[in-house]
Protein backbone atom coordinates (compact mmCIF):
# COMPACT_ATOMS: atom_id res chain seq x y z
CA UNK A 1 0.00 0.00 0.00
CA UNK A 2 1.39 3.40 -0.84
CA UNK A 3 2.99 5.42 1.72
CA UNK A 4 0.36 8.20 2.74
CA UNK A 5 -2.64 6.47 1.94
CA UNK A 6 -5.29 6.24 4.84
CA UNK A 7 -8.25 4.52 3.81
CA UNK A 8 -8.78 2.73 1.24
CA UNK A 9 -12.63 2.12 -0.29
CA UNK A 10 -12.40 -1.31 -2.33
CA UNK A 11 -15.69 -2.50 -4.34
CA UNK A 12 -18.02 -1.24 -1.90
CA UNK A 13 -21.43 -1.22 -1.90
CA UNK A 14 -24.04 -0.64 0.29
CA UNK A 15 -27.82 -1.71 0.68
CA UNK A 16 -30.72 -0.23 2.43
CA UNK A 17 -33.32 -3.05 2.81
CA UNK A 18 -33.01 -4.13 -0.63
CA UNK A 19 -32.39 -1.15 -2.07
CA UNK A 20 -28.78 -0.13 -3.12
CA UNK A 21 -27.42 3.14 -2.97
CA UNK A 22 -23.63 2.86 -3.20
CA UNK A 23 -22.89 0.98 -6.20
CA UNK A 24 -19.14 -0.52 -6.18
CA UNK A 25 -17.15 1.98 -5.03
CA UNK A 26 -13.37 2.13 -5.12
CA UNK A 27 -11.49 4.93 -3.88
CA UNK A 28 -8.23 5.49 -1.67
CA UNK A 29 -8.40 8.55 0.63
CA UNK A 30 -4.69 10.04 1.70
CA UNK A 31 -3.65 11.33 4.93
CA UNK A 32 -3.08 15.12 5.62
CA UNK A 33 -5.45 15.88 3.31
CA UNK A 34 -8.70 17.33 2.86
CA UNK A 35 -11.12 15.04 0.63
CA UNK A 36 -14.15 15.89 -0.39
CA UNK A 37 -17.52 13.92 -1.59
CA UNK A 38 -20.01 16.20 -3.18
CA UNK A 39 -23.05 15.46 -5.36
CA UNK A 40 -27.00 16.19 -5.23
CA UNK A 41 -28.91 14.73 -2.56
CA UNK A 42 -29.54 10.65 -2.32
CA UNK A 43 -26.01 10.46 -4.02
CA UNK A 44 -24.79 8.16 -1.11
CA UNK A 45 -22.09 10.38 0.25
CA UNK A 46 -23.86 10.82 3.95
CA UNK A 47 -23.98 6.99 3.81
CA UNK A 48 -20.11 6.58 2.63
CA UNK A 49 -19.44 8.65 5.25
CA UNK A 50 -21.33 6.44 7.83
CA UNK A 51 -19.91 3.79 6.72
CA UNK A 52 -16.12 4.40 7.65
CA UNK A 53 -16.64 4.58 11.25
CA UNK A 54 -19.61 1.81 10.52
CA UNK A 55 -22.48 4.33 12.15
CA UNK A 56 -24.45 2.68 9.46
CA UNK A 57 -25.13 -0.15 12.05
CA UNK A 58 -27.08 1.72 13.96
CA UNK A 59 -29.74 1.76 11.22
CA UNK A 60 -31.14 -2.36 10.86
CA UNK A 61 -31.68 -4.13 7.62
CA UNK A 62 -28.28 -2.61 6.19
CA UNK A 63 -25.83 -4.50 4.13
CA UNK A 64 -22.67 -4.47 2.88
CA UNK A 65 -20.14 -5.45 0.39
CA UNK A 66 -16.75 -4.87 -0.68
CA UNK A 67 -14.27 -3.65 1.73
CA UNK A 68 -12.94 -0.43 3.51
CA UNK A 69 -9.01 -0.69 4.64
CA UNK A 70 -8.07 2.10 7.26
CA UNK A 71 -4.14 1.32 7.22
CA UNK A 72 -4.38 -1.59 5.61
CA UNK A 73 -6.46 -2.96 7.84
CA UNK A 74 -10.25 -3.99 7.30
CA UNK A 75 -12.72 -2.41 9.86
CA UNK A 76 -14.55 -5.24 9.14
CA UNK A 77 -12.72 -7.62 10.80
CA UNK A 78 -14.56 -9.40 13.27
CA UNK A 79 -11.68 -9.14 15.89
CA UNK A 80 -11.71 -5.10 15.53
CA UNK A 81 -13.39 -2.65 17.95
CA UNK A 82 -15.86 -0.92 16.61
CA UNK A 83 -15.86 1.73 19.58
CA UNK A 84 -12.27 2.05 18.90
CA UNK A 85 -13.03 2.59 15.30
CA UNK A 86 -15.35 5.48 16.07
CA UNK A 87 -12.91 7.22 18.11
CA UNK A 88 -9.96 6.72 15.71
CA UNK A 89 -12.35 8.24 12.94
CA UNK A 90 -14.56 10.61 14.37
CA UNK A 91 -17.60 12.27 13.13
CA UNK A 92 -19.05 15.78 13.06
CA UNK A 93 -22.82 16.32 11.78
CA UNK A 94 -24.81 19.11 10.25
CA UNK A 95 -26.89 20.24 13.01
CA UNK A 96 -24.43 20.29 16.22
CA UNK A 97 -25.36 18.43 19.72
CA UNK A 98 -24.30 19.71 22.54
CA UNK A 99 -25.00 17.98 25.65
CA UNK A 100 -26.96 20.14 28.08
CA UNK A 101 -23.86 20.31 30.21
CA UNK A 102 -21.15 22.87 30.49
CA UNK A 103 -18.76 23.68 27.95
CA UNK A 104 -15.71 21.74 29.29
CA UNK A 105 -17.94 18.82 30.35
CA UNK A 106 -19.13 18.72 26.72
CA UNK A 107 -15.18 18.03 25.77
CA UNK A 108 -14.45 16.11 28.77
CA UNK A 109 -17.17 13.87 28.11
CA UNK A 110 -15.33 11.10 25.93
CA UNK A 111 -11.85 11.13 27.35
CA UNK A 112 -13.53 10.66 31.08
CA UNK A 113 -15.37 7.85 29.50
CA UNK A 114 -12.31 6.35 27.58
CA UNK A 115 -10.29 5.42 30.49
CA UNK A 116 -9.22 6.62 33.94
CA UNK A 117 -7.12 9.91 33.89
CA UNK A 118 -5.84 12.44 36.08
CA UNK A 119 -7.59 15.75 36.28
CA UNK A 120 -4.47 17.53 35.04
CA UNK A 121 -4.44 15.30 32.09
CA UNK A 122 -8.01 15.78 31.09
CA UNK A 123 -7.98 19.47 31.21
CA UNK A 124 -4.66 19.64 28.99
CA UNK A 125 -6.81 17.41 26.83
CA UNK A 126 -9.67 20.08 27.24
CA UNK A 127 -7.53 22.55 26.64
CA UNK A 128 -5.59 21.41 23.49
CA UNK A 129 -8.92 20.88 21.49
CA UNK A 130 -10.27 23.71 22.52
CA UNK A 131 -7.52 25.45 20.73
CA UNK A 132 -7.14 22.96 17.87
CA UNK A 133 -10.90 23.81 17.26
CA UNK A 134 -10.31 27.37 17.53
CA UNK A 135 -12.49 27.98 20.26
CA UNK A 136 -10.12 28.39 23.20
CA UNK A 137 -10.09 31.96 23.02
CA UNK A 138 -13.53 32.23 23.03
CA UNK A 139 -14.47 30.36 26.06
CA UNK A 140 -11.47 30.06 27.81
CA UNK A 141 -12.74 32.36 30.88
CA UNK A 142 -16.18 30.72 30.96
CA UNK A 143 -15.26 27.09 30.43
CA UNK A 144 -18.71 26.45 33.14
CA UNK A 145 -20.71 28.35 31.50
CA UNK A 146 -23.37 25.84 29.62
CA UNK A 147 -22.80 24.92 26.15
CA UNK A 148 -25.95 25.72 24.86
CA UNK A 149 -24.78 29.43 25.43
CA UNK A 150 -22.87 29.23 22.67
CA UNK A 151 -23.76 30.45 19.26
CA UNK A 152 -24.33 28.16 16.38
CA UNK A 153 -20.87 28.72 15.20
CA UNK A 154 -19.46 27.94 18.75
CA UNK A 155 -21.17 25.05 19.03
CA UNK A 156 -19.95 23.23 15.94
CA UNK A 157 -16.85 24.13 16.90
CA UNK A 158 -16.77 22.61 20.09
CA UNK A 159 -18.50 19.68 18.42
CA UNK A 160 -15.03 19.16 16.32
CA UNK A 161 -13.33 19.78 19.83
CA UNK A 162 -15.70 16.68 21.10
CA UNK A 163 -14.06 14.75 18.49
CA UNK A 164 -10.64 15.84 19.02
CA UNK A 165 -10.64 15.48 22.61
CA UNK A 166 -10.62 11.38 21.71
CA UNK A 167 -7.20 11.61 19.69
CA UNK A 168 -8.90 10.65 16.33
CA UNK A 169 -6.54 10.33 13.10
CA UNK A 170 -9.89 11.06 10.80
CA UNK A 171 -12.09 13.31 11.28
CA UNK A 172 -15.13 13.37 9.04
CA UNK A 173 -17.76 16.46 8.80
CA UNK A 174 -20.92 16.04 7.47
CA UNK A 175 -22.25 19.16 5.55
CA UNK A 176 -20.90 21.06 9.40
CA UNK A 177 -20.91 24.86 7.86
CA UNK A 178 -24.61 24.31 6.26
CA UNK A 179 -26.11 26.33 8.94
CA UNK A 180 -23.51 29.02 9.58
CA UNK A 181 -22.75 32.64 8.60
CA UNK A 182 -19.49 32.99 6.88
CA UNK A 183 -17.44 34.11 9.52
CA UNK A 184 -17.65 31.30 11.40
CA UNK A 185 -17.59 29.05 8.19
CA UNK A 186 -14.19 30.98 7.32
CA UNK A 187 -12.97 29.99 11.28
CA UNK A 188 -13.90 26.49 10.93
CA UNK A 189 -12.69 26.66 7.04
CA UNK A 190 -9.38 27.81 8.99
CA UNK A 191 -9.13 25.20 11.70
CA UNK A 192 -9.38 22.36 9.16
CA UNK A 193 -6.29 23.71 7.31
CA UNK A 194 -4.73 23.72 10.25
CA UNK A 195 -5.83 19.99 11.20
CA UNK A 196 -5.22 18.29 8.34
CA UNK A 197 -1.21 18.69 8.94
CA UNK A 198 -1.78 15.88 11.80
CA UNK A 199 -5.13 14.55 10.52
CA UNK A 200 -7.16 13.16 7.53
CA UNK A 201 -10.15 15.29 6.51
CA UNK A 202 -12.93 13.50 4.98
CA UNK A 203 -15.97 16.40 4.35
CA UNK A 204 -18.86 16.39 2.12
CA UNK A 205 -19.09 20.26 2.07
CA UNK A 206 -22.82 21.70 1.74
CA UNK A 207 -21.74 23.05 -1.27
CA UNK A 208 -19.85 23.27 -4.06
CA UNK A 209 -17.95 26.80 -3.18
CA UNK A 210 -16.59 25.34 0.13
CA UNK A 211 -15.74 21.91 -1.43
CA UNK A 212 -13.60 24.49 -3.81
CA UNK A 213 -12.01 26.46 -0.91
CA UNK A 214 -10.61 23.69 0.85
CA UNK A 215 -10.32 20.56 -0.74
CA UNK A 216 -6.98 18.76 -1.90
CA UNK A 217 -9.00 16.31 -3.79
CA UNK A 218 -12.74 15.65 -4.91
CA UNK A 219 -14.98 13.20 -5.37
CA UNK A 220 -18.11 13.41 -7.24
CA UNK A 221 -21.18 11.25 -6.56
CA UNK A 222 -24.21 10.71 -8.54
CA UNK A 223 -26.97 8.19 -7.59
CA UNK A 224 -24.62 5.97 -5.49
CA UNK A 225 -22.03 6.31 -8.05
CA UNK A 226 -18.56 7.67 -8.09
CA UNK A 227 -18.70 9.56 -10.92
CA UNK A 228 -14.72 10.89 -11.06
CA UNK A 229 -12.18 11.60 -8.34
CA UNK A 230 -9.13 13.55 -8.78
CA UNK A 231 -7.57 16.54 -7.03
CA UNK A 232 -9.79 19.42 -6.49
CA UNK A 233 -8.09 21.37 -9.75
CA UNK A 234 -8.87 18.29 -11.90
CA UNK A 235 -12.59 18.27 -10.75
CA UNK A 236 -13.47 21.69 -10.26
CA UNK A 237 -10.55 22.89 -13.27
CA UNK A 238 -11.30 20.70 -16.22
CA UNK A 239 -13.47 17.65 -14.65
CA UNK A 240 -13.50 14.64 -17.66
CA UNK A 241 -17.01 13.63 -16.86
CA UNK A 242 -19.48 15.73 -18.54
CA UNK A 243 -22.25 15.16 -15.75
CA UNK A 244 -19.41 16.61 -13.13
CA UNK A 245 -19.36 19.58 -15.43
CA UNK A 246 -22.64 20.10 -15.36
CA UNK A 247 -23.24 19.66 -11.64
CA UNK A 248 -20.82 22.09 -10.58
CA UNK A 249 -21.51 24.69 -12.95
CA UNK A 250 -24.90 24.49 -12.17
CA UNK A 251 -26.88 22.91 -15.08
CA UNK A 252 -28.60 20.23 -12.42
CA UNK A 253 -29.00 19.11 -8.84
CA UNK B 1 -29.68 31.18 -11.95
CA UNK B 2 -28.31 29.33 -14.64
CA UNK B 3 -30.35 30.70 -17.31
CA UNK B 4 -29.34 34.31 -16.72
CA UNK B 5 -25.77 33.51 -16.15
CA UNK B 6 -25.80 31.49 -19.64
CA UNK B 7 -27.24 34.95 -21.02
CA UNK B 8 -24.44 36.96 -19.76
CA UNK B 9 -21.54 34.24 -21.57
CA UNK B 10 -23.47 34.52 -24.75
CA UNK B 11 -23.42 38.74 -24.43
CA UNK B 12 -19.85 38.26 -23.62
CA UNK B 13 -19.53 36.04 -26.46
CA UNK B 14 -20.95 38.55 -28.64
CA UNK B 15 -18.87 41.49 -27.46
CA UNK B 16 -15.81 39.44 -27.98
CA UNK B 17 -17.45 39.57 -31.58
CA UNK B 18 -17.78 42.64 -31.93
CA UNK B 19 -14.90 43.79 -30.91
CA UNK B 20 -13.16 41.11 -33.35
CA UNK B 21 -14.99 42.43 -36.04
CA UNK B 22 -13.65 46.08 -35.73
CA UNK B 23 -9.83 44.78 -35.83
CA UNK B 24 -10.83 42.72 -38.57
CA UNK B 25 -11.37 45.53 -40.31
CA UNK B 26 -8.93 46.96 -39.04
CA UNK B 27 -6.69 45.18 -40.99
CA UNK B 28 -8.44 45.00 -44.12
CA UNK B 29 -8.44 48.79 -43.75
CA UNK B 30 -4.70 48.88 -43.04
CA UNK B 31 -3.98 46.73 -46.60
CA UNK B 32 -6.54 49.22 -48.66
CA UNK B 33 -4.44 52.23 -47.00
CA UNK B 34 -1.05 50.36 -47.69
CA UNK B 35 -1.52 49.48 -51.75
CA UNK B 36 -3.34 52.78 -52.64
CA UNK B 37 -1.05 54.81 -50.35
CA UNK B 38 -3.85 56.55 -48.34
CA UNK B 39 -2.88 58.50 -45.98
CA UNK B 40 -6.18 59.85 -44.76
CA UNK B 41 -7.39 56.07 -44.67
CA UNK B 42 -4.58 55.17 -42.50
CA UNK B 43 -4.83 58.03 -40.27
CA UNK B 44 -8.87 56.88 -39.65
CA UNK B 45 -7.70 53.70 -38.88
CA UNK B 46 -5.13 55.01 -36.08
CA UNK B 47 -8.54 57.30 -34.42
CA UNK B 48 -10.60 53.94 -34.55
CA UNK B 49 -7.72 52.15 -32.29
CA UNK B 50 -9.65 54.37 -28.93
CA UNK B 51 -13.16 52.37 -30.13
CA UNK B 52 -11.11 49.23 -29.49
CA UNK B 53 -9.40 49.67 -26.95
CA UNK B 54 -12.94 51.27 -24.89
CA UNK B 55 -14.17 47.31 -26.12
CA UNK B 56 -11.16 45.63 -24.24
CA UNK B 57 -12.03 47.41 -21.24
CA UNK B 58 -15.70 46.90 -21.07
CA UNK B 59 -15.06 43.29 -21.84
CA UNK B 60 -12.43 43.08 -19.11
CA UNK B 61 -15.21 44.65 -17.02
CA UNK B 62 -18.18 42.21 -18.00
CA UNK B 63 -15.27 38.88 -17.22
CA UNK B 64 -14.31 40.15 -13.48
CA UNK B 65 -18.25 41.00 -13.23
CA UNK B 66 -19.28 37.34 -14.03
CA UNK B 67 -16.14 35.92 -11.67
CA UNK B 68 -17.44 37.53 -8.75
CA UNK B 69 -21.22 37.42 -9.27
CA UNK B 70 -20.91 33.79 -10.42
CA UNK B 71 -17.44 31.86 -9.45
CA UNK B 72 -17.27 30.17 -12.66
CA UNK B 73 -15.52 26.69 -12.12
CA UNK B 74 -15.18 23.91 -15.04
CA UNK B 75 -15.95 24.99 -18.30
CA UNK B 76 -17.49 28.23 -17.31
CA UNK B 77 -14.28 29.17 -16.00
CA UNK B 78 -11.80 28.30 -18.63
CA UNK B 79 -14.16 30.32 -21.07
CA UNK B 80 -14.31 33.44 -18.56
CA UNK B 81 -10.49 33.38 -18.19
CA UNK B 82 -10.26 32.47 -21.84
CA UNK B 83 -11.79 35.66 -22.89
CA UNK B 84 -9.79 37.46 -20.33
CA UNK B 85 -6.16 36.04 -22.69
CA UNK B 86 -7.93 36.48 -25.79
CA UNK B 87 -8.87 39.76 -25.35
CA UNK B 88 -5.25 40.99 -24.75
CA UNK B 89 -4.32 39.79 -27.75
CA UNK B 90 -7.21 40.89 -30.12
CA UNK B 91 -6.27 44.51 -28.70
CA UNK B 92 -2.62 43.91 -29.16
CA UNK B 93 -3.69 43.13 -33.19
CA UNK B 94 -5.26 46.36 -33.02
CA UNK B 95 -2.68 48.35 -31.95
CA UNK B 96 -0.51 46.78 -35.03
CA UNK B 97 -3.13 48.13 -37.21
CA UNK B 98 -2.50 51.38 -36.26
CA UNK B 99 1.36 50.66 -35.85
CA UNK B 100 1.63 49.95 -39.63
CA UNK B 101 -0.76 52.80 -40.43
CA UNK B 102 1.30 55.03 -38.65
CA UNK B 103 4.45 54.20 -41.05
CA UNK B 104 2.26 54.59 -43.90
CA UNK B 105 1.22 58.29 -42.83
CA UNK B 106 5.22 58.57 -42.86
CA UNK B 107 5.74 57.21 -46.17
CA UNK B 108 3.72 60.19 -47.04
CA UNK B 109 1.91 58.69 -50.59
CA UNK B 110 5.57 57.84 -51.65
CA UNK B 111 5.95 55.52 -55.06
CA UNK B 112 7.10 52.55 -53.72
CA UNK B 113 10.60 50.87 -54.64
CA UNK B 114 8.48 47.60 -55.75
CA UNK B 115 4.91 46.02 -56.61
CA UNK B 116 3.78 45.10 -52.67
CA UNK B 117 2.78 41.17 -53.28
CA UNK B 118 3.82 39.14 -50.89
CA UNK B 119 2.50 42.16 -48.23
CA UNK B 120 -0.83 42.43 -48.99
CA UNK B 121 -1.14 39.00 -48.73
CA UNK B 122 0.28 38.97 -45.38
CA UNK B 123 -2.33 40.88 -44.57
CA UNK B 124 -5.30 38.56 -46.47
CA UNK B 125 -3.70 35.18 -44.41
CA UNK B 126 -3.79 37.00 -41.28
CA UNK B 127 -6.80 38.56 -41.05
CA UNK B 128 -8.71 35.28 -42.08
CA UNK B 129 -6.19 34.01 -39.18
CA UNK B 130 -7.51 36.01 -36.67
CA UNK B 131 -11.24 35.85 -38.12
CA UNK B 132 -11.05 32.11 -37.84
CA UNK B 133 -9.59 32.09 -34.43
CA UNK B 134 -12.66 33.96 -33.18
CA UNK B 135 -15.28 31.54 -35.35
CA UNK B 136 -13.13 28.71 -33.38
CA UNK B 137 -13.80 30.47 -29.78
CA UNK B 138 -17.21 30.86 -30.17
CA UNK B 139 -18.56 27.90 -32.12
CA UNK B 140 -16.06 25.74 -29.70
CA UNK B 141 -14.40 24.29 -33.16
CA UNK B 142 -10.84 22.83 -32.19
CA UNK B 143 -10.02 21.68 -35.43
CA UNK B 144 -10.26 25.20 -36.76
CA UNK B 145 -8.59 26.04 -33.96
CA UNK B 146 -5.39 23.88 -35.11
CA UNK B 147 -5.95 24.91 -38.59
CA UNK B 148 -4.91 28.97 -37.72
CA UNK B 149 -1.96 27.40 -35.37
CA UNK B 150 -1.09 25.87 -38.79
CA UNK B 151 -1.35 28.65 -40.94
CA UNK B 152 0.95 30.41 -39.20
CA UNK B 153 4.20 29.02 -40.68
CA UNK B 154 2.09 30.42 -44.42
CA UNK B 155 2.76 34.07 -42.77
CA UNK B 156 6.32 33.13 -41.60
CA UNK B 157 7.48 32.07 -45.00
CA UNK B 158 5.94 35.23 -46.39
CA UNK B 159 7.54 37.27 -43.97
CA UNK B 160 11.14 35.56 -45.20
CA UNK B 161 9.89 35.91 -48.94
CA UNK B 162 9.41 40.38 -48.04
CA UNK B 163 12.91 40.51 -47.01
CA UNK B 164 14.63 38.45 -48.97
CA UNK B 165 13.58 40.79 -51.65
CA UNK B 166 14.18 43.67 -50.03
CA UNK B 167 17.56 42.59 -49.13
CA UNK B 168 18.08 42.45 -52.95
CA UNK B 169 16.42 46.16 -53.43
CA UNK B 170 19.05 47.50 -50.94
CA UNK B 171 22.24 46.04 -52.06
CA UNK B 172 20.90 47.25 -55.69
CA UNK B 173 20.19 50.45 -54.94
CA UNK B 174 20.67 52.32 -51.45
CA UNK B 175 18.73 55.07 -51.83
CA UNK B 176 15.66 51.95 -51.12
CA UNK B 177 17.40 51.82 -48.04
CA UNK B 178 14.39 54.21 -46.42
CA UNK B 179 11.85 52.72 -47.66
CA UNK B 180 13.00 48.79 -47.41
CA UNK B 181 13.45 49.78 -43.31
CA UNK B 182 9.53 50.77 -43.40
CA UNK B 183 8.68 47.76 -45.58
CA UNK B 184 10.31 44.81 -43.58
CA UNK B 185 8.45 47.08 -40.37
CA UNK B 186 5.01 46.79 -41.70
CA UNK B 187 5.51 43.03 -42.92
CA UNK B 188 7.02 42.75 -38.98
CA UNK B 189 4.14 43.92 -37.90
CA UNK B 190 1.65 41.62 -40.15
CA UNK B 191 3.95 38.63 -38.98
CA UNK B 192 3.17 39.43 -35.22
CA UNK B 193 -0.27 39.78 -35.91
CA UNK B 194 -0.37 35.73 -37.08
CA UNK B 195 1.28 35.21 -33.80
CA UNK B 196 -1.25 36.85 -31.33
CA UNK B 197 -3.76 34.82 -33.65
CA UNK B 198 -1.98 32.23 -32.84
CA UNK B 199 -2.23 32.59 -29.18
CA UNK B 200 -5.90 33.15 -29.61
CA UNK B 201 -5.93 29.76 -30.79
CA UNK B 202 -3.85 28.31 -28.16
CA UNK B 203 -6.18 29.63 -25.45
CA UNK B 204 -9.37 28.36 -27.63
CA UNK B 205 -7.98 25.06 -27.31
CA UNK B 206 -7.33 25.41 -23.17
CA UNK B 207 -11.00 26.33 -23.20
CA UNK B 208 -12.31 23.50 -24.24
CA UNK B 209 -9.69 20.60 -23.27
CA UNK B 210 -8.15 22.32 -20.13
CA UNK B 211 -5.04 22.14 -22.03
CA UNK B 212 -2.59 25.14 -22.99
CA UNK B 213 0.11 23.79 -25.36
CA UNK B 214 -0.14 20.70 -24.75
CA UNK B 215 0.30 21.71 -21.01
CA UNK B 216 -1.96 21.08 -18.40
CA UNK B 217 -3.25 23.96 -16.91
CA UNK B 218 -6.46 22.93 -15.09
Amino acid sequence: MEENIKIEIKDFSFLYHKKQVIHNLNLKIHKNEITSFFGPANGGVTTLLRSLNRLFELNHDTHTKGDILIDGKSIFDPDSSVTELRRKVGMVFEIPAPLPISIFDNVAYGPRLKKKKSKSEINDVVEQALKQAALWDDVKDRLKAPAMSLSGGQQQRLCIARVLALQPEVIMLDRACSGLDPISTAKIEESLFQLKEEFTIVIAPHNVQQAIRISDRAAFMLMGHLIEAGTSDEVFGSPKDQRTNDYITGRFG
Amino acid sequence: MRKQFDKQLENLNAKLVEMSEAVEQAIANTNTALTTRNTELAKEIIACDDDIDAMEKEIESLCLKLIIQQQPVASDLRLVSAVLKILTDVERIGDHASDISEIICMMNGKEYIKKLEDIPQMAEVTQKMVHDSIVAFVSKDIELAKEVIATDDKVDDLFVAVKDELIVLINNNQENGDQAIDLIMIAKYFERIGDHAVNIAEWVIFSLTGFHKDSRVM
